[in-house]
């Protein structure tokens, strides 16, 4: 499946769940500035890679998918973990660009312009993920065909 | 107090914006990229720099990377599980954070204290 835009589940998104999405946010944002000032900069950023939002965009999934399953008449519980789950291998892909992007900027941020350094290192985090997520798939597929011809005499 | 404030809206802002691009794409694995941007750390790092010095931001990026790791293990284990075993999403998502937890700061405690 190609990669697309879709502004359907931005939509179905309500504003409160946009509110707790940023209360979150600002909440681990602040705490660990907190962490850092109290116990060092070394401890406060562990928390740069918390899954600070995690829950609440897994459980948003979850609910929409089961609400949509619901209005067809069909019970989403089973589709609905498999969403969450694929959407979590997702961030674990995501997690190597994350590596790289603190890899950047532990790398060039004393000797470069800061701005230029967060930017460079925001644009290695995407291509990093995109690129691992594009090979996780492409080995995936190719898994896939080659298990099927082994078992069903395919090509 | 100020700083405090100032850092809560910059994440928050950061924070909510990656969510909704995570919620613009499809299919849903690209879309869980985002689970894993940079929000919480770019808010955290300009300020660091600006307050704090380079230095700092340049501390914070090594114990960065390692919780970069427990990250991955988290959303691996979380993955799995919500694949093989019918569990309920909130309490599957809150249930691991120990993972993360224990990764972290273990890694923290071997490598870098």
């Amino acid at each position: 499946m190609l990669v697309k835009v879709d502004a359907t589940r931005v939509k179905e998104t309500r504003w409160h769940e946009f509110a707790v999405r940023f209360l979150l946010g600002g909440f681990i944002t602040a705490f660990a500035g907190i962490i850092g000032h109290k116990y060092g900069a070394s401890m406060g950023g562990l928390f740069l890679a918390f899954p600070a939002i995690f829950p609440a965009s897994a459980t948003l999934i979850d609910k929409h998918e089961k609400e949509k399953k619901e209005r067809a008449g069909l019970n989403g519980h089973g589709r609905a973990r498999q969403l969450v789950s694929v959407d979590a291998a997702g961030t674990a892909i995501g997690s190597i660009g994350l590596f790289a992007f603190a890899l950047v900027i532990h790398e060039t941020i004393r000797d470069h312009n800061t701005w230029l350094v967060i930017g460079g290192a925001t644009t290695v985090w995407a291509g990093v993920s995109v690129l691992a997520w594009y090979l996780r798939k492409r080995t995936r597929s190719s898994f896939k065909r080659a298990w099927f011809a082994r078992f069903h005499g395919g090509p | 107090m100020k700083l405090i404030l100032i850092r809560f809206l910059i994440g928050g802002i950061s924070v909510s914006t990656f969510a909704l691009l995570g919620d613009l794409f499809k299919p849903k694995s690209f879309a869980g990229l985002f689970g894993a941007a940079p929000s919480v750390a770019l808010a955290t790092l300009a300020l660091s720099v600006i307050v704090e010095g380079k230095d700092n931001a340049a501390t914070q990026s090594t114990s960065m990377m390692l919780s970069c790791v427990a990250l991955f293990c988290y959303s691996s284990c979380l993955s799995w599980t919500m694949m093989h075993r019918p569990m309920r999403t909130i309490w599957a998502t809150i249930l691991f954070l120990p993972v993360w937890a224990v990764v972290s700061f273990g890694l923290w405690a071997m490598l870098l204290r």
